[in-house]
């Protein structure tokens, strides 16, 4: 402590938009900054991880657009199946514009360099994936392009790449753990407080335009497929603001997670033709979606899954069944499915060729998160209004175009589209906003928490709670819900928050504490698993991935809406708000695959 | 199975002296090595400090020299690890807390070699530009790099001279001077003849043998000396 407190308390760094998160949403805003608003502007981009660590990378399968380059597309169809699987509460308007401008942003992706796999004619080649159909659900259509499975790690090098390219500047290894609002919750958002963990320093990034580009938070939950550090750091940031979270109770399960694991096996190893069995070698998709079968989107085929199980079909009575790719052959496994393969012989040492693959459904993608209209712009409420100056994109953001439930390759798009969209948004307004304000009650409150934090001598370990808390999320807020499961969980939650206050970092140095990144963690994953409990236990309905067991049914009359949780200030129940659907062009109707 | 961990521990803040630290850890066959640090990190002692993020060995960020080599420490089991396992941070790069060392260095070698697609001509039918697959295959295994520093700091000729630009730098430069839309190409192989280029590869292959994705390092090293000596750089 002796030399610290000879360092300033606050470093302070002055730009004109910051950008927080370096996955694919936050570094396609970064670069539209950078080409609207020219090289002279400063745009940061404040990452906790390396750029290219981000979980964009990891995305596997494809990102879709109806280019129709190997077979008739359009993206009206397109925008049928986004709005279908999304059980109907996709705002329609938003997935026009996603579906529209898709095609548009996947040929400038390839301007920028992706390498996508080709048809023989040199175009960008394309596959079938899950929800995805011709003529509004006639049968699969070829729609999501890709790089082999690693489409994610293509996505985010040649973003990054480009970034590098018209020098943006990086602020890489930062927790960002506050907004700067120093008018509170009515007024504008003018920077970020950020952690630098090299040296555990406080620094105030101040802005004339935020985005918060920092990904989903399926880390609440045991089994996922999400990355160590998902933790929903600005979601619950937006959350402890004052600021809704909508639609939080929709989080979407992944049909083929690796069995105990979660890795992901991507949905592309059944778009090229797997099947799943069950423990007594039938493809029971077929009774479950006898036209779309093993493609049906994802949350039909994990709740067929759980059925299964249910019913005691499950391997060797277990709680999994098989994915079987066997008869794809070496060619398509080792091609365009090579690092799928790669994780099948390296995680369970068996091969894909010859063995059946051991699958459960994975804790995959938050649907929900901090509200925004098409231009990534922060509503502060169901009614609509913008917050100036904060944006948000991408995972962390719901728009929204997915609805109850997203469709495969609609994400990487999203994070395009809409990162792209809200580079646009902020370099206007950063052209007209003024200087912003600093927030030294923000800078005073982070630097608080860490002081405390190190300060405290003793205590239960964040790690204890952190797994307590993704059992009970898996195992009482997964797949199927009930009011009493939730209810439980929702007590459970409210105490494994007060322990929470309590915790130990035990190391005690300022040099990369991520001792203390792993408990400021822990507090943001329990806001999102808060606001997700409040908000699915309130909804009496099933529709998309919200399965209730107890009102198994979608309700269109009292539940055709979206969710608004606000939190809490003083430590109760969460207070719900909804906000109606916009439908502009399909009427619900009943889903069938 | 229980499992004996050995880690070489650094942190200059507590003691300017390296050491050896031991954990027992319990683990069953199939667990990884990375979940053996967890284990310590969030039970035993919270001070272990390394970086890691996706846990399934595609976003680079745990390569350590686990028994000897350099490997990720997500996609190493701890039945083919054994009951003894050793951890040390990768060589050739500063340490600076345990098994986290200083990037800054490898980050700038990346992005000297314009690692980034050129070209400001795009197709007039407003469609994507054409390429065929064959076209395609030639940088297909270069663009699978993660950056994770296990080939260049597996590197006998980075670790005699820091300033050698590295295998990893020049994997990245091979995915755009073989792109067949790319139009820097030149540029690119005058910075890989640079003194501290391709020249400083001795084809020792450790960076094949080290890298996590299997890419043909050693092979992309070739293919750019290839290309360097073929147009007169050399
Ligand atoms: C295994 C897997 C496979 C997938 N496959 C597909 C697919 O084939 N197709 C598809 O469409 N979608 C897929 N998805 C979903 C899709 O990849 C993600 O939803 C999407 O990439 C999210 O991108 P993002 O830019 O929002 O966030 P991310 O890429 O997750 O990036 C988040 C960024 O925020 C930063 N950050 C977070 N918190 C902070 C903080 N407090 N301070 C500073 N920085 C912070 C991180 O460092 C990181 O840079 C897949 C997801 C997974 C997990
Ligand atoms: S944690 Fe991502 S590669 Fe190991």
């Amino acid at each position: 402590m002796t030399d610290a407190s000879a360092r300033p308390r606050v470093r302070i760094h002055d730009l004109d938009a910051v950008v927080v998160g370096a996955g694919g949403a936050g570094l396609y805003a970064a670069l539209e900054l950078k080409r609207n608003l020219g090289p002279e502007a400063r745009i940061g981009v404040i990452s906790k991880l390396y750029p290219s660590r981000s979980h964009t990378g990891a995305a596997q399968g494809g990102v879709c657009a109806a280019l129709g380059t190997t077979e008739e597309d359009h993206w009206e169809w397109h925008w049928f199946d986004t709005v279908k699987g999304g059980d109907y509460l996709v705002d329609q308007d938003a997935a026009e514009v996603m579906c529209h401008d898709a095609v548009e942003t996947i040929i400038n992706l390839e301007h920028l360099g992706m390498p996508f796999n080709r048809t023989e004619e040199g175009r960008i080649d394309q596959r079938r994936f899950g929800g995805h159909t011709r003529n509004e659900g006639e049968a699969p259509v070829r729609r999501a392009c890709f790089a082999a499975d690693r489409t994610g790690h293509a996505i985010l090098q040649t973003l990054f790449q480009q970034c590098i390219r018209l020098d943006v500047a990086f602020y890489d290894e930062y927790q960002v753990l506050d907004l700067q609002m120093p008018d509170g919750p009515d007024g504008r958002v003018t920077g970020v407080v950020a952690l630098q963990t090299s040296t555990s320093e406080i620094h105030s990034f101040r802005a004339k335009a935020v985005l918060f580009a920092t990904g989903g938070f399926g880390k609440i939950f045991k089994v996922t497929s999400n990355a160590h550090t998902l933790t929903g750091d600005g979601v619950a940031i937006a959350y402890r603001r004052g600021l809704p979270l909508e639609d939080m109770e929709f989080f979407q399960f992944h049909p083929t997670g690796m069995y105990k694991l979660g890795f992901l096996l991507s949905e592309a190893m059944r778009g090229e033709g797997g099947f799943l069995v069950n423990g007594e070698g039938e493809r029971f998709m077929e009774r479950y979606a006898p036209t779309m079968k093993d493609l049906a989107s994802r949350d039909v085929v994990s709740r067929s899954i759980y059925q299964e199980i249910a019913a005691g079909r499950g391997v060797n009575g277990k709680d999994f069944v098989h994915l079987d790719v066997r008869h794809l052959g070496a060619q398509v496994l080792n091609e365009k499915l090579p690092d799928m393969s790669g994780f099948i012989r390296t995680y369970f040492g068996l091969e894909p060729l010859t063995d059946l693959v051991p699958i459960q459904p994975t804790a995959h993608y938050a649907m929900g998160g901090i509200p925004t209209d098409i231009d990534g712009r922060v509503l502060a409420d169901e009614g609509g209004r913008a917050v100036p100056g904060f944006y948000a994109a991408g995972e962390c953001a719901c728009v929204s175009v997915h609805g109850g439930n997203r469709l495969g390759t609609n994400s990487l798009l999203d994070i395009l589209v809409f990162g792209r969209r809200a580079g646009i948004a902020m370099a206007d307004e950063v052209r007209a906003a003024e200087a912003p304000v600093a927030d030294r009650a923000a800078e005073a409150g982070v630097t608080t928490t860490r002081d405390e934090l190190l300060a405290r001598p003793d205590g239960e370990r964040p790690a204890v709670i952190r797994a307590e808390l993704a059992e009970i999320m898996f195992s009482h807020c997964g797949v199927y819900r009930t009011a009493a499961l939730l209810g439980e969980c929702r007590t459970a939650v409210r105490a494994l928050a007060e322990r929470a206050a309590h915790v130990v970092v035990q190391d005690k140095g300022r040099r990369y504490n991520t001792d203390l990144a792993d408990a400021l963690e822990l507090g943001f994953l329990l806001d999102c698993a808060e606001a997700t409990v409040a908000s699915a236990a309130a909804r009496t309905e099933s529709r998309g991935a919200h399965a209730r067991d107890d009102f198994p049914d979608r309700d269109d009359v009292d539940w055709l809406k979206h969710t608004f949780a606000f939190r809490d200030a003083a430590g109760g129940t969460p207070r719900l708000a909804y906000k109606p659907v916009t439908i502009t062009r399909f009427p619900p109707k009943p889903r069938v695959y | 199975m229980e499992i004996q961990l050995r880690v070489r521990r650094y942190d200059p803040e507590s003691d300017p002296a390296p050491h050896w630290d031991e954990f027992r850890v319990e683990a069953e066959p199939s667990d990884r090595v990375l979940d053996l640090l967890h284990q310590v990190k969030w039970y035993q002692d919270g001070t272990l400090t390394f970086r890691r993020s996706c846990g399934h060995g595609v976003c680079g960020s745990d390569a350590m020299l686990i028994n000897g080599r350099n490997r990720l420490a997500c996609e190493y089991l701890v039945k083919d690890a054994g009951s003894r396992v050793t951890v040390e941070p990768v060589r050739g790069m500063r340490v600076i807390k345990d098994l986290l060392v200083d990037m800054d260095g490898f980050w700038d070698k990346y992005r000297s070699v314009m690692p980034f697609l050129v070209n400001d001509e795009v197709p007039t039918d407003g469609l994507e530009r054409r390429q065929s697959p064959e076209e395609r295959d030639r940088f297909e295994d270069t663009s699978k790099c993660i950056m994770c520093g296990a080939c260049t700091t597996g590197c006998p000729s980075f670790w005699s001279n820091p300033d050698y630009v590295g295998p990893a730098a020049i994997v990245n430069a091979h995915r755009f001077i073989f792109d067949s839309r790319d139009t820097a190409a030149e540029e690119r192989l005058e910075i890989m003849a640079d003194a501290d280029g391709v020249w400083r590869c001795r084809t020792i292959f450790n960076c094949v043998e080290a890298c996590p994705r299997g890419i043909n390092v050693t092979r992309a090293i070739m293919e750019v000396t290839r290309e360097v000596s073929g147009t007169g750089h050399g």
